[in-house]
């Protein structure tokens, strides 16, 4: 896949840095994107006037925003930031022919634009992907124009050149996903197993690291690299336990107890109050949400684990472990550990107490030899 | 027992190298129990910022994970390289006609049917299924140990070799099974030193003294005995 973008692209569709422009981006604005865009791909600044050059000259590439069984978060997030960032006018211009949430278009003429896109760009065009897709039943729990959400997933991401699965929903199939599963809800891999996909999994999903994506495939050509779960390493190649401002407090042994304590004010680890940093990869310290404002640790409540599949089964939001499968919600494995060990410590009393009961006679000879 | 069979024979039964794994792991769990429950759920400890507490207990449980996971990986290799009664086939009693008929004295033994323990010389055949058990149990804490361990560093040589784990287990599963796992082990030791006293009593052969010089008082002939792959259930061909 070497720069598909430049020789499908019809003549009338601009460049990035030209649209920009018009839309009264300052050069200066537009390279200081590049080089946070660039850093947040964790590459060198050497690589700063390259995507700069790739943004300069790369036509739009046509995209497609498919929404599943969603809450709309990760649409929400990206248009909800305090100002409007160049992040956000990358994304909308590479917009976005199909968008539910927020196209003008409605009905047959909004289904039209989807299949006319798919159709005349089949193999090149970018679709990202918010919610997850049941499949349960032939898949009849969520339906749009008439198709299921499983037909349209392997009709769109099918034929997409990349489709960037956003927020945990549609990477892993998230809370829709949550036992018993009533709908049978998968996230795109699962769903549409040919697809080549890129998981951004956060409830909501890390609109820079979106961008970043994007740009990546912009300057590229390519996906970026990804772990074991299809996750880009950039975003989700360390623990936020690593990268936590509050780790220094972790290995002093600094807690908070309880809410609104001592410890709690002083801004010390959220470890016994069920943080899951030490289980989760996501860049959130260094990344940060909403222009790097803040994020979940840094305003005081523990990470939750959004990020990692299966959270929404096995991250109790205030506990350290998952609940204890088979026995009530509030036994934790401590009780259920130390239950089982004080049970083996009382059976064994009880049959050495029985054992002393069965006397082995003294020796009585002369040799003092015993009975066996 | 008739008044013949009274004379004990004094027999080396434990090799240094399984008395050494036998105690490393002792100390190891040990360890291991008491450093994990701190780092699940560190009670009384932290006070200065610069006293680096968690950081040595993780440090500590780590050189001894390291240490177990040698130690249980050393005692495997000598499955095949000591004698027979720290062979390999030592812990599959159950698959041959004497072992389970062996086993079922054992068992009757403890359930207080029979009033003397069967005479063995190594293990007795219940012992060595369970200590077959907890190979299983020291396995699964060993590779999901290293499995959480290696996350400081994805990518890397041991987190790539793990990746069957993660392929099973999200990290959150490792976790629970890990602490849950401890428990069991909790539960063995309890029984391991029940019986080893037991034992000691009523065999009268120097049970838990064995474990230290590597002899036991025996009725059985002296024998020496290599593990091989051919000899299958050594204690068949004894009297």
């Amino acid at each position: 896949m070497s720069r598909p973008q430049e020789d499908v692209m019809p003549s009338g569709r601009f460049s990035v840095a030209r649209l920009l422009e018009e839309r009264g981006v300052s050069r200066r604005e537009f390279l200081a994107f590049c080089s946070a865009v660039t850093a947040a791909m964790a590459l060198p600044a050497t690589m700063v006037p390259k995507v700069a050059h790739a943004l300069d000259k790369v036509q739009r590439p046509p995209l497609v925003w498919m929404e599943f069984q969603d809450c709309c978060g990760d649409t929400e997030a990206l248009l909800r930031s305090a100002n409007p960032t160049v992040g956000e006018l990358v994304l909308d211009i590479l917009s976005i022919d199909y968008h539910e949430t927020i196209m003008a278009a409605a009905g047959h003429q909004a289904e039209a634009t989807l299949e006319k896109t798919i159709t005349d760009y089949k193999g090149k065009y970018l679709c990202i992907v918010e919610g997850s897709i049941p499949m349960k039943d032939g898949g009849v729990y969520g339906c749009v124009g008439g198709k299921s959400h499983l037909d349209r997933a392997r009709q769109v991401c099918g034929s997409a050149a990349a489709t960037i699965a956003v927020g945990t929903c549609a990477a892993f199939g998230g809370i829709a996903a949550a036992v018993p599963n009533p709908t049978g809800a998968v996230g795109v891999t699962r769903a549409v197993p040919g697809a080549t996909v890129v998981n951004l999994p956060g409830c909501p999903c890390n609109a820079d690291n979106l961008t970043a994506v994007v740009v990546h495939y912009l300057t590229f050509g390519k996906l970026p690299a990804m772990d074991g779960h299809g996750r880009p390493l950039f975003a989700y190649g360390k623990r936020i336990h690593d990268n936590c401002e509050r780790r220094p407090h972790f290995d002093a042994g600094q807690y908070v107890e309880h809410w609104g304590d001592d410890a709690h004010r002083k801004g010390f680890c959220l470890y016994k109050m069920g943080c899951k940093g030490p289980a989760t990869f996501h860049n959130c310290p260094t990344q940060r949400f909403n222009e790097k404002v803040s994020w979940p640790v840094a305003s005081g409540h523990g990470c939750v684990g959004c990020s990692e599949p299966q959270f929404w089964d096995t991250s109790p939001l205030y506990r350290r472990l998952p609940n204890v499968p088979g026995f009530g919600i509030e036994q934790s494995a401590d009780k259920i550990g130390l239950g089982f060990a004080a049970g083996v410590a009382g059976a064994f009393a009880i049959h050495g107490a029985m054992n002393a009961l069965r006397k082995d006679k003294e020796p009585t000879d002369d040799h003092q030899q015993g009975e066996d | 027992m008739q008044a013949e069979h009274h004379c004990k024979f004094k027999q080396y039964i434990w090799e240094l190298p399984v008395r050494w794994c036998h105690w490393v792991n002792v100390l190891s769990i040990v360890v291991l129990a008491g450093t994990g429950v701190l780092i699940g759920n560190p009670v009384f400890i932290g006070s200065a910022p610069q006293s680096y507490l968690m950081g040595w207990i993780r440090f500590i449980h780590f050189v001894f994970a390291y240490a177990f996971a040698v130690s249980v990986i050393t005692r495997m290799i000598w499955t095949f390289q000591g004698n027979c009664f720290a062979g390999w086939r030592e812990y599959f009693p159950f698959l041959g006609v004497a072992g389970r008929a062996e086993m079922k004295k054992v068992f009757q033994y403890y359930t207080f049917q029979r009033k003397h323990p069967p005479e063995t010389v190594g293990h007795n055949p219940m012992a060595a299924t369970a200590y077959f058990a907890v190979f299983l149990l020291y396995w699964f804490m060993i590779l999901t140990g290293f499995a959480m361990y290696a996350e400081h560093a994805p990518g890397g040589t041991m987190h790539s070799l793990l990746r069957p784990v993660y392929a099973i287990m999200t990290t959150q599963t490792m976790h629970l099974y890990h602490h849950l796992v401890m428990y069991l082990i909790i539960g063995f030791v309890i029984n391991h030193v029940y019986s080893a006293w037991l034992m000691d009593i009523k065999e009268k052969g120097g049970e838990i003294s064995s474990m230290f010089s590597g002899y036991k008082f025996t009725t059985g002939e002296y024998a020496v005995c290599k593990s091989r792959f051919w000899d299958f259930f050594p204690w068949k061909n004894k009297p």
